[in-house]
Parts: structure tokens; sequence; C-alpha cells
């Protein structure tokens, strides 16, 4: 049975390696990591997403987080009878049995994944405008008391990207190596049942 | 305002609008001078607020909502803002202007994301509301303890997370059972919220953005007064 994942931009790259690690007969289908920054926008892009896939695919599963969307995600998928994997972020998802614990020691946590530290300067500096307005920073990262780097693969230029995220942000590393976390383990619920 | 222009020699109009557009671009330092020279002028600290930042903030307000501006943009003019109202703020305590009611906002436990907060707390000062910041990660009994020391109107929640909103349902329980529930709006708000859950938790409203907030602030303290007057 051939399967559609759609998956989050921000998660696509991941979910290929896992599905070449685990041999799934499945393509991925992305949308933009981008609308992250306007999360109304999730419910309808996925939408579009399954509809394309139910032309070719017996089997469609999405793999997105709550991502924001206040529930309005799950509801259209109830609705379109699709099954998304478990979670409501992918920090959760990374962290997994470790993200309440890193969340109740220190609220401020500001979390970098692979995907985050590779587009930082997109994803975080220019979208949030403080390549034009630096003094913006205080504004968004002053209750930020320290970043996790969630990391998938032990990649040594990925772990130096992530300290010179977290020095621009002016906030003090911690690395934790978690891999694909439960973003594996949830997947392959639902991919072998 | 570029340095060859001299304010001084506006009609007061054509000031007003120079301070909106220096407001859209988050000029803070022209946004001042024109604070100052309004109140030189002899306008009321109050028709200052209104007139000049108010009014601008309303612009800034909308072309978010129609997407021409975006968070950046907005920030730099609720900076430009602030300063304006760190001139404006004493005067008004002490000219004794008009609040239409008293708000306590603040973030949910677990949550440090204050940056929709503080536009609502500013735009709902500028509105004429009285505001008590709790700032952030607040849990149900600092929410309950400052509704009864303040004696508030409405109670602003704010969360960013998908895992922190459900807990200002905690909070909405607590003052049920606290016997507060009816003497208070309650309006939620953050990027995970919407109409759906606010309605689940038994919110009185979700808001948008600062300026729906304001404007649904408004309204639903004249039903409450109206509710009291009939009743």
């Amino acid at each position: 049975m051939k399967t559609a994942l759609i998956a989050c931009g921000a998660l696509a790259r991941e979910v290929l390696a896992l599905r070449e690690k685990h041999q799934w007969n499945a393509e991925v289908l992305a949308t933009p990591a981008l609308l992250h920054n306007s999360p109304f926008r999730i419910p309808a892009a996925v939408l579009e997403r399954i509809r394309e896939a139910r032309q070719r695919f017996e089997q469609v599963v999405v793999v997105y987080g709550d991502c924001g969307t206040g529930g309005q995600l799950d509801a259209l998928l109830e609705a379109e009878g699709v099954k998304r994997i478990r979670g409501p972020h992918c920090y959760e998802m990374y962290a997994d049995s470790i993200f309440d614990e890193l969340m109740e020691k220190e609220p401020g946590t500001f979390f970098l994944t692979d995907f985050l530290v590779r587009h930082f300067d997109q994803l975080v500096i220019k979208e949030l405008g403080l390549d034009r307005f630096p003094e913006l920073r205080e504004d968004y990262f002053a209750n930020y008391t320290r970043a996790v780097y969630l990391s998938q693969r032990a990649d040594p230029e990925l772990l130096v990207r992530a300290q010179q995220a977290a020095e621009r942000l002016n906030l003090p590393l911690e690395v934790q190596p978690v891999g694909y976390g439960a973003l594996e383990s949830r997947l392959l619920e639902l991919i072998n049942p | 305002m570029s340095e060859e222009l001299d304010i001084t020699q506006l009609e007061t109009p054509e000031l007003l609008e120079t301070m909106h557009d220096c407001l859209y671009d988050g000029m803070a330092e022209d946004v001042v001078a024109g604070v100052n020279e309004l109140l030189r002028r002899g306008l009321s600290p109050y028709e200052t607020l209104t007139q000049g930042l108010v009014a601008g903030m309303d612009i800034v307000g909308i072309d978010f909502r129609d997407g021409i501006l975006f968070v950046p943009e907005v920030l730099m003019a609720a900076k430009a803002m602030k300063a304006g109202m760190a001139i404006l703020r004493p005067l008004l305590a002490e000219t004794g202007a008009p609040s239409i009611g008293t708000m306590v906002i603040g973030t949910v436990k677990g949550d440090i994301h204050d940056i929709g907060k503080n536009l609502v707390t500013m735009m709902m000062e500028g509105a004429g509301f009285k505001v008590i910041d709790l700032g952030i990660n607040n849990d149900a009994d600092r929410f309950i303890q400052a509704v009864r020391e303040h004696q508030t109107d409405i109670l602003g929640m704010s969360a960013l997370l998908t895992t922190t909103m459900p807990y200002m349902k905690v909070v909405i329980q607590a003052l049920k059972d606290a016997g507060l529930r009816d003497k208070v709006i309650v309006l939620v708000g953050g990027a995970p919220v919407n109409s759906r859950f606010a309605e689940a938790i038994q919110a009185d409203a979700y808001c948008r953005d600062a300026s729906v907030a304001v404007e649904t602030a408004k309204k639903l303290m004249l039903e409450k007064r109206i509710q009291v007057t009939v009743g």
C-alpha cells in the first residue's frame, strides 16, 4: 500500500530520512515551513495536499503537530478521515519524554532543531525583522533564558551553527541529542500499525 | 519627520497626520517630538493620546490585519507609541483622564510569550482602560488575587503555545470556584487560540489582535453596564 506523507517543510528532510531507514513505500509531499508564521493558513494548505494525494495514494498520513492551529487542523482531518502523527508540535515530538521536564524547568526555552539551525537566518533573523530592526531582539527574546538544541544528527557543522544562533539571541546553549525521538516511533505506529 | 521639517510650522491637523506617519514608520523620537508639540499647543494629554497616538495605531492595526504590515513593523510602531505614552501617562494620571474600566492581563502559566499581550496592554491603555499587567507565566491564584484586589472588569489571558493554552480553562474554573466568574469579562488571545476554543472554555470572547481586543472590551463593557442598569 503506497502512502502519502504530507509533511511540514520543517520536517520533510527528516521524514525522508526515516522513509529510507525503514524502507517505507511512501512519498513525502511537503508544505512550506513558513506557514507557521500564519498558522491559520496551515489547514487549507494541508487540505490541498490531501486532495492531491488522494488521486495517487491509497493511504494518507499528515506529519504535522497542531502547530498553533488551535485544533482547526484536527477538525479538518477528522472531517477528511485522515490520520495525523500525535503531538502538539515538532519540539515535543523530538524531545518526547523529556519535553515536559524541559519546559517545567525553564518555560523560557527557545528550541532549535536541525532544520531551524540550517535556516536560522531566514526563519528567525529575517522573518522576525531582526536584520532590519536589531533593536527588536529584546522584544522577542527578553523572556527566554536558554536555547536548547534538539539535534537530529550528530553533525559538527550544525553544532557550530547552533552555537552561533544561540549567541545571536544572547542565550546559553544546551544540546540534547534526541535524534528523531517520537517523530520516528509515532510514525512507525501509523505506517506499520 | 525629516530633519528639514519644522513641526512647529504645521497646522494641527497636518501635524497629527505627520505623527500618524511617524508612528507607522516606527520613528519614536519624532513621535515624542509630536507629542510635546501638541501639548505645547494646549491639547490635553487625553486629546494628544487619542488623536495623535491611538488614531495612528489604529491605521497600523488595520494594515496588519490586511496583511500590508507584518509583526516587525507593528512592533516598531508600538515602540514609538510606547515612547509617546511615557510622556503622557503621568500627565493623564494628573489630569484625571476618564477610565472606562479596569483590566487585569497576563500570559498563562508556562508561557513567556508576551508580545501580543504587551500590544493589547498598550492599546487598552490608549483606549482609556486602567490596565494591571501581571506579566508572564501566571498561575490561576495570581490571576484570581489580582481580579479581587483591583475590582477588575476584564481579565485578559494570552498564550502562544498549543501546550499552554489549555491552562486558560483552569483559570476560568478557578474564577467560578471563587465566585468571580459572573463579575468579570474574560477575553482570550494568542496565535493558537480561536473562537471555538474560547467558546469551549467558556471565555466571553476571543480577540484576534489588539484592535479587536479594544473593540470587544468596549462592547462587552457597555453590555455589562446595560445589564447592571436594567437588572
